[in-house]
């Protein structure tokens, strides 16, 4: 009996030892490794995937991306947690930039946002003029509508066209779930119902939905990204360094036209617009 | 979207094709989960020593505080860990926050409960008399509290393998401390969770099936030793 016992502990001591030793990764890898924060839509569409191997080889730097909806990546850049954040929400990245939390707001690329729902679209959105009419007319009829309601910069945009369409959307018909696009695209398909979209989640995620585009082109649909390097004045010890690397690369020839190059089912997703100015 | 049979099928032939990055993402979860364990394992056999056999003030308030914590979720531990390792926190200079330490450390906070509370009950369970005998027999405390634990040995077995069935199959403590950092901080939970999201289900169940496999060999393991005890008592 006693030796079973001290073969048990025998084991655990083993146990210990060889996960200390299969090469743990305690410490946070510091100058090599960037952190970025940035939204679902660039992860889930696969962007990321492309163009990050291609800075590391060009750069040596590893970049840890946390995604997350744009309200929580700017968090994170304010609270020092992150080096950099690529996120699409105009007006809170100037807000962010104002308020001293981060460096210049530089233009990185764009897409659009569409307006996707059943194909048999009940509401009759198809015909609107413009989104706000569209909205209007899912509104009146009451048809479900699934908002991301997570404070994302997809979220953002659909509050603006709520209030330049002068509606107030509550009441049974309007969801709000509180996830990612991905995770609304879904919930519109089970629901047959509208939700607002970013196109590069869109096509990445079309091939498994039966919901279809029925608004696009409108002007307020544009869907510009910027890149921010967190503030080097409040946060002097972040990788500054590494995130001027990753500002440089993605917004110079190499990573401008990685993304033109990036294709979904035949499709470019993202423009890149490093040369033009910010535009809110 | 694709059928079940069909998302299954693509599910095993990722796990048995040996793809790379699925494999990679169950490393990490191992990695992750078996420090936490065993760093907390230790220190969970003292406190539950201490609250077994201790005679001290405040004992019984101790067990109920554990047995509490017991129902703790796991998105709240993460919560808790995410505002103390955050820049802005108390803790914020370890800059821990989205890295393989910091899910340690939230998994910790998670096994601890269940490690204590069950080895608790265990220890328990023994009769007092075994530490009495050890000691008239002359057994140094060491020793005594060596017997102790042999005797306790399937209920701690027990509790260690409850312990690590909860922590590696947590997605909400993973997610806000790690990030869900592909290569890095990316476990088997927040991997289902990310892959899900994005409609892409055979990953998912590939992940599931880990899991589930993992909770049978360890149950299955447990059976074993229980049921060899139960031979030689």
């Amino acid at each position: 009996m006693r030796t079973k016992c001290v073969s048990l502990f025998q084991l655990y001591l083993i146990g210990a030892l060889a996960v200390l030793l299969s090469g743990f990764t305690w410490a946070a890898p510091e100058t090599s490794t960037i952190r970025l924060a940035t939204t679902t839509s660039t992860e889930n569409s696969g962007l990321l995937d492309e163009l990050l191997p291609k800075f590391k080889q060009a750069t040596g730097y590893d970049v840890h991306v946390i995604a997350v909806g744009t309200g929580k990546a700017l968090r994170m850049g304010s609270d020092g947690d992150v080096d950099v954040v690529l996120v699409h929400a105009p007006a809170a990245e100037q807000k962010f930039v104002d308020e001293g939390n981060g460096e210049q707001r530089l233009p990185v690329m764009f897409n659009d946002f569409v307006l996707v729902g059943p194909a048999s679209d009940p509401a009759g959105i198809a015909s609107a003029k413009t989104a706000a009419e569209a909205l209007g007319k899912i509104a009146d009829t009451q048809t479900v509508f699934v908002s991301r309601g997570d404070d994302s910069g997809t979220h953002k945009k659909e509050r603006s066209l709520w209030t330049s369409a002068s509606i107030q959307p509550d009441g049974q018909w309007y969801r709000e779930a509180g996830q990612g696009m991905g995770k609304v695209l879904q919930m519109a398909n089970e629901l047959e119902a509208y939700t607002l979209a970013d196109r590069g989640t869109w096509l990445a995620y079309r091939d498994k939905s039966s919901l279809r585009v029925l608004f696009q082109g409108d002007e307020k649909l544009f869907n510009p990204y910027a890149i921010i390097e967190v503030s080097r004045q409040k946060f002097p010890d972040l990788n500054h360094q590494g995130a001027q690397a990753l500002i440089d690369w993605i917004r110079g020839p190499q990573g401008q036209q990685a993304i033109a190059a990036f294709r979904k089912a035949g499709e470019q997703l993202f423009t890149p617009s490093a040369g033009t100015l910010a535009r809110r | 979207m694709a059928s079940i049979a069909e998302s299954t099928r693509e599910a095993l032939s990722l796990l048995f094709g040996g793809d790379p990055g699925l494999w990679e993402i169950i490393g990490i979860s191992f990695q992750v989960s078996v420090t936490a364990i065993l760093i907390a394992a230790p220190v969970a056999l003292a406190i539950s020593f201490l609250l077994a056999y201790g005679r001290f003030p405040g004992r019984r308030l101790l067990i109920t505080v554990f047995n509490t914590l017991l129902s703790f979720p796991a998105v709240v531990v993460g919560l808790t860990f995410y505002i103390l390792l955050s820049r802005q926190g108390p803790l914020g200079e370890w800059r821990l926050l989205f890295t393989q330490p910091a899910m340690v450390i939230g998994q910790i906070a998670l096994a601890l409960p269940i490690l204590i509370a069950m080895g608790h009950a265990a220890l328990q369970a023994i009769n007092r008399r075994a530490w009495e005998t050890a000691r008239t027999l002359g057994a140094g405390y060491g020793r005594a509290v060596w017997t102790l634990m042999r005797e306790a040995r399937f209920g701690l077995l027990g509790a260690f393998l409850a312990g690590f069935g909860r922590i590696i199959a947590e997605v909400g403590a993973s997610m806000m401390l790690g990030g869900n950092i592909l290569h890095y901080t990316r476990n088997i939970p927040t991997a289902i969770a990310l892959e899900t999201s994005k409609g892409e289900f055979a990953q998912g169940i590939a992940l599931g099936l880990v899991l589930l496999a993992m909770a049978f060999v360890l149950n299955g393991l447990l059976q074993l030793v229980q049921g060899k005890g139960r031979l030689a008592t």
